[in-house]
C-alpha cells in the first residue's frame, strides 16, 4: 500500500541554522532516501524550495486567478514528501518517524486514493 | 423451545463479541464482519432447533459468519463502496484456538489505535470489545446516538483507508504500544467515575465495563502493567459508595466513611497489585495502585503512612512531568506534616498554564493555607476554585467549604 509523508516544519528553524548544521541536515536525508530505497519503501520524493517561492492557482468561473504565497499561512510549512510502499499504518509510521525533519517539525501520514479505471468512452452519461 | 431460545441468548451474549473479532481478521472489514455474524446467528435460530447445538458453537458460527461473508464479498465486490473487499484465500480460515483468543486483543489494538481520535478510541472499544449496542455507548457518554454512530462509522472508515492494521504489536513495539491501550481502559473507567456522580443514571456502568475488559487483557496479555491498571481500578471502585453523601455531594477521601469500603474489591486489588509488583519495571499503573493500596489499608487519613505515599509520588514525578502528579506530591508533603513545603511547592506550580484553569489546584492550595490558619486568602483560593467548576457536586462542596470558613472566622 502507498502513502505519502508530509514534511512540514516552520521555515525560521531553518533559516536560523548554521552552513554546518544545514549540511547535516541534507546529509541525513540522503542517507535516509538510501536506507529506504535498499529496503525497498521508497516509491519517490522531493524536498521543496521555501513557502516565499510558491504560487497559488484557482480557476473560478472559467478565470484564472493566480496569487503569491501558499495556499493556507500555517504555522508550519509543507517543506517535502515522500511517496511511500508500506505494508499497514504501522509501517509507514514507523518509517515516517526516521525522516529527519520529524524531530523538529511534523510528517502528515495519508494513505493515497487510487482513481477508478477509466470509463469507457460510451459509458459517460 | 423456550430453554432453546435461553441458550441462544446466552450463546449470543457469551460468543458473539469473540466470533465478530475472529470475522474482522478473516473478512478483512468490520462492517461485513458484523454482517456476517448477525447472518450467523440468523442461521442458527433456524438450524439448531431442529439439529441440535453443534459440539463448538463458537466455531460453528465463525465458519457460518465467514462463508456468508464471502458470499457478500462476491455479490459485492462491483459496488464502488465495496470495492476495497478482497476475498480471502482458503487458507485464511484458521480457526486455531490461540489464533481466535488472539483475535480479542488484534480488535483492541485496533480499537485503541493512536492515529483515531481519544473520543473514536473509547466509543470503537465501548462498542466493538464491550459488546455495547450504539445507544447504550451514547447514553453512558452523554450523548446523541446519531453523533456517537457517525463517529463509529468515521473511525472505521480511517481503519480500512489507512490500513490501520488487525494486529497485536510485536515485542518491540508492544511496550511502546500497550499504553495506548492502558490509557482507554482507564479513560473509560474514569468516564464511569465521575458519571456516577450526580442525579445522572445510566444503565451501563462504564467502571465495570472497563474492569472486564481490564480483566480480559491480563487473561491474554500479562504484563506487570495490565496487572497494574486492575489492581487500580478495583481499589478505586472500592470506594464507590463512601465518595458521595446521601444528598449526592462530594465527600474527600480524609472524610470518607471507611466502612463503606468494599473489602473485598480491595483485597482483589492488592492481589493484582502483588502480581503487578512481582513483574518489573515498575510503571504508572503499578505505583498510582501502590498509593492507593497504601488509602485503602490505613484506618484513618492520619493513620496513613505518608511517607511512602510522598516516596511513591516522588518515583512517579520522576517518570511522568505532569503538573498533576507535581500538585498531588505537594499535597502529600504537606500531610506528611510539612504543610509549609506543600504550600511552597504549590506556588511554584501556580504559574503552570495548566493549573491555572484546574479548581483542584486552588482547592488544595485553599486547604492547605486552612491547615495552616490563613484564613483570607483560604477563602480566596476557594472562590476561585468555585469559579473553575461546572459540576454541581464539587460547586456544593467548595461552597461548603467556604461557608464554614467564613464562619469560623
Amino acid at each position: 500500500m502507498k502513502y505519502v509523508a508530509l514534511v512540514y516544519y516552520q521555515e525560521q528553524i531553518i533559516n536560523a541554522m548554521s552552513e554546518q548544521e544545514w549540511h547535516d541536515l541534507n546529509q541525513e536525508c540522503i542517507a535516509g532516501v538510501e536506507r529506504l530505497s535498499a529496503s525497498g519503501n521508497y516509491l519517490a520524493g522531493q524536498p521543496l524550495q521555501p513557502t516565499e517561492t510558491a504560487t497559488t492557482v484557482r480557476v473560478r468561473d472559467g478565470e484564472t486567478l493566480v496569487s503569491d504565497g501558499p495556499f493556507a499561512e500555517t504555522k508550519e510549512q509543507l517543506a517535502g514528501f515522500y511517496l511511500l510502499e508500506a505494508h499497514d499504518l504501522n509501517e509507514a509510521l514507523q518509517l515516517a518517524s526516521r525522516i529527519p525533519p520529524a524531530r523538529f517539525g511534523s510528517i502528515e501520514v495519508r494513505p493515497v486514493r487510487e482513481l477508478p479505471p477509466k470509463a469507457d468512452a460510451g459509458e459517460i452519461s | 423451545m423456550d430453554k432453546e431460545r435461553y441458550r441462544l441468548d446466552t450463546l449470543y451474549r457469551e460468543h458473539s463479541r469473540r466470533v465478530q473479532a475472529t470475522l474482522i481478521r478473516l473478512l478483512g472489514d468490520f462492517e461485513l464482519a458484523e454482517e456476517a455474524m448477525q447472518d450467523a446467528f440468523v442461521a442458527a435460530v433456524q438450524q439448531w432447533p431442529l439439529n441440535g447445538i453443534p459440539d463448538n458453537p463458537q466455531a460453528w458460527l465463525i465458519r457460518t459468519g465467514y462463508h456468508c461473508g464471502v458470499n457478500q464479498i462476491r455479490q459485492l465486490s462491483t459496488a464502488r463502496r465495496r470495492a476495497h473487499l478482497l476475498l480471502p484465500t482458503d487458507d485464511a480460515l484458521d480457526l486455531e484456538p490461540a489464533t481466535i483468543q488472539d483475535d480479542a486483543l488484534r480488535l483492541l489494538f485496533t480499537c485503541c489505535h493512536p492515529s483515531l481520535s481519544m473520543e473514536a478510541r473509547i466509543a470503537l472499544t465501548l462498542r466493538e470489545m464491550c459488546g455495547l449496542t450504539t445507544e447504550q455507548v451514547a447514553s453512558a457518554l452523554l450523548m446523541k446516538p446519531s453523533t456517537l454512530a457517525q463517529r463509529i462509522v468515521r473511525a472505521k472508515r480511517k481503519i480500512r483507508d489507512a490500513r490501520i492494521p488487525y494486529a497485536v504489536p510485536d515485542q518491540e513495539a508492544l511496550p511502546e504500544r500497550l499504553p495506548d491501550v492502558l490509557q482507554v481502559i482507564y479513560l473509560v473507567f474514569n468516564e464511569g467515575y465521575s458519571r456516577s456522580m450526580g442525579s445522572h443514571v445510566v444503565d451501563v456502568s462504564l467502571t465495570k465495563e472497563a474492569i472486564r475488559l481490564g480483566e480480559a487483557l491480563a487473561a491474554l496479555l500479562p504484563k506487570g502493567e495490565v496487572f497494574g491498571l486492575m489492581a487500580l481500578m478495583r481499589l478505586n471502585d472500592a470506594r464507590r459508595d463512601a465518595r458521595q453523601d446521601s444528598a449526592g455531594d462530594l465527600v474527600t477521601l480524609d472524610e470518607q466513611d471507611r466502612d463503606l469500603w468494599h473489602q473485598e474489591d480491595i483485597r482483589s486489588g492488592i492481589k493484582w497489585l502483588e502480581q503487578a509488583l512481582a513483574l518489573t519495571p515498575t510503571g504508572y499503573y503499578t505505583l498510582q495502585a501502590s498509593i492507593a493500596a497504601e488509602h485503602s489499608q490505613a484506618s484513618s487519613a492520619e493513620q496513613t503512612d505518608w511517607g511512602r505515599i510522598v516516596r511513591l509520588y516522588d518515583a512517579l514525578c520522576r517518570r511522568n512531568d505532569s503538573p498533576i502528579l507535581a500538585l498531588n506530591r505537594a499535597v502529600a508533603i504537606a500531610m506528611n506534616g510539612d504543610p509549609t513545603t506543600g504550600l511552597q511547592l504549590l506556588d511554584d506550580l501556580a504559574h503552570h498554564p495548566q493549573m491555572a484553569r484546574y479548581h483542584l489546584f486552588y482547592a488544595a492550595q485553599a486547604d492547605l493555607l486552612r491547615r495552616l490558619g490563613k484564613q483570607d486568602d483560604a477563602c480566596s483560593a476557594y472562590q476561585q476554585a468555585l469559579l473553575l467548576t461546572t459540576l454541581d457536586p464539587e460547586k456544593r462542596f467548595l461552597l461548603k467549604r467556604l461557608n464554614d470558613l467564613e464562619q469560623s472566622a
